[in-house]
């Protein structure tokens, strides 16, 4: 068990998402990065769909009220114990009474904090993820706020399994922002020269980036034909609505829409985005499914090696 | 030269790796519709499929790239599509009362050259099908609207829109769930809740239900 001393600035439980109620309209949702999220739990010896702390741009400060493990992985907010600098991606056991709390970003948008159980939270539709539009899931449908505790799901264990690590070549390259992605089902209204921009130019991330997607600033993408009948989209998505400002959907997209979808970001290069803030600098990199099911391949076997 | 069957029509593209979309026509159709939610059923099924959303003519099918490839679920689809779709069930059939007083009603009539009764009534009379549900939690994409009431969206959405308000647009119609922004044009208001956070499924409409709107004072 953490208490919650400082919430951060945006602090949320998640997990693996709701896929069950999208039919419903209901966003999936669950960590952004999925990667860092996985790892974070596969290190404090979770299954990787256990709840974790997704926190935004800076920490929180937490408390042990008890010994336990845990793991931070994403974003590198510069984690502390105790006012010592204490390990990324690696379990770190803390006594009851030690202090986790971090001195200030230092890359990235987003840490995942992983308490071995597994964080507990409010289970709606068959998942902890908290969704704040809809007050649903997750520390009572909101972001975390100071005097909150953070409770385990499972049995509490005496853990074993501090110092467990993941080596920087294991994790997702997240210096390069140049995101692979696969041509859409839209990719024929953009003529050879719309085709160039989309996957050669510098977008950047604009302010209207949240969990449910960036809005891009860059070349205008002028698209040919008529509107679209409303289908339902999957994160990842590019989709270019009148304007030609292209927005990248992420977690807590909304579940159907009409506008035309240019590319897909390969499901590999999301925790990449995922870490994404405002102001930062995108490409898209035409990809193959092939390279795609390469690159998922080797980051699940980097995964994999921390479940022995 | 015999006409092409329509249901050979199914095209897919790709949404990434571990996601397609299956395109069965491009038009507002119902029987299109009804098939694209068959299909959606029928691939629901599969051990390779982990999610499958009707749209209004496709299928958007998430998949497990470890379990089938974009060819292998193709062929899968192309097979399911040219199969004679089961007999659909009439959906089920909600009767949804509306307070004719929407912001937007008086401009709807004033541009459509139609009294207000006659817009209301023009509103109240068809049975709408649910094409799909979607975009927000529990909002349904309802039609098709009598060709007398079309209209393009506004030229400035809302940027909130008030939870339970009844929108037309384009030969659509629907009722907003939640507060959001919103386009549509607003000619009315339900109490009746459309999203649904503690049952599952969290939406009272489903792909493939009735609808009938009636008059009230409130």
């Amino acid at each position: 068990m953490l208490r919650v001393e400082k919430p951060g600035l945006f602090t949320t439980i998640q997990d693996l998402g709701r896929p069950n109620a999208i039919a419903s309209g209901v966003p999936a949702g669950g960590a952004m990065d999925r990667f860092a999220h996985r790892a974070a739990n596969l290190l404090a010896g979770n299954d990787e769909g256990a709840a974790t702390l997704e926190c935004t741009l800076n920490g929180p400060e937490l408390v042990a009220m008890r010994p336990c493990v845990v793991a931070i992985a994403g974003a590198d907010f510069d984690p502390h114990v105790n006012g010592r600098p204490s390990p990324m991606w690696t379990s770190v056991f803390l006594s009851e009474g030690d202090v986790l709390s971090f001195a200030g970003r230092r890359w990235g948008a987003r840490a995942y904090i992983a308490l071995t159980g597994g964080v507990s939270g409010d289970r709606w539709l068959g998942s902890m993820s908290t969704n704040l539009l809809l007050a649903q899931g997750g520390m009572h449908g909101r972001r975390l706020k100071a005097g909150d505790v953070i409770s385990v799901a499972g049995l509490e264990r005496v853990p074993a399994i501090s110092g467990r690590h993941l080596a920087e070549h294991d994790r997702p390259d997240y210096a390069g922002h140049a995101l692979p992605a696969i041509a859409g089902p839209h990719i024929r209204r953009l003529d050879a020269e719309g085709r160039k921009a989309l996957f050669g130019s510098a977008y950047q991330v604009s302010r209207d980036a949240d969990r449910m997607g960036y809005r891009l600033d860059g070349p205008v993408l002028e698209l040919s034909g008529d509107e679209l009948l409303s289908f339902a989209l999957v994160p990842g998505v590019v989709q270019v609505p009148r304007g030609g400002q292209p927005i990248l959907l992420m977690a807590d997209h909304g579940t159907a829409g009409g506008y035309p979808v240019v590319a897909t970001v390969t499901g590999a290069a999301m925790p990449v985005a995922a870490q994404l803030m405002p102001g930062d600098e995108l490409t898209f990199a035409e990809a193959t499914i092939e390279e795609a099911l390469r690159m998922r391949a080797a980051q699940r076997a980097a995964l994999d090696s921390l479940r022995s | 030269m015999p006409a092409p069957r329509s249901t050979a029509k199914v095209r897919t593209y790709p949404l990434g790796e571990a996601a397609l979309l299956a395109e069965l026509g491009t038009r507002l159709d119902t029987a299109l519709n009804t098939r694209a939610i068959a299909l959606a059923t029928a691939l629901k099924k599969r051990r390779d499929v982990r999610q499958a959303v009707a749209g209004y003519a496709t299928v958007t099918v998430h998949f497990d790239p470890d379990q089938t490839s974009h060819e292998a679920l193709t062929a899968a689809i192309r097979r399911l599509a040219s199969k004679r779709p089961p007999m659909a069930e009439p959906g089920r059939l909600h009767r949804i009362p509306v307070v004719y007083d929407g912001p937007d009603l008086e401009a709807v009539s004033a541009v459509l050259g139609l009294e207000v009764a006659k817009v209301v009534e023009l509103h109240t009379r068809p049975i709408y099908r649910v094409f799909c549900v979607g975009f927000v939690p529990g909002w349904g994409y309802l039609g098709p609207l009598p060709e007398e009431l079309e209209l393009p969206r506004r030229h400035v959405p809302r940027t909130k829109v008030p939870g339970g308000s009844v929108a037309i647009a384009g030969r659509q119609t629907g009722i907003y769930p939640l507060p959001t922004p919103g386009g549509w044009h607003l000619i009315g208001r339900t109490s009746v809740k459309l999203f649904l956070p503690d049952s599952d499924p969290p939406s009272l409409f489903r792909a493939g239900d009735r609808v009938k709107f009636f008059a009230t004072s409130g």
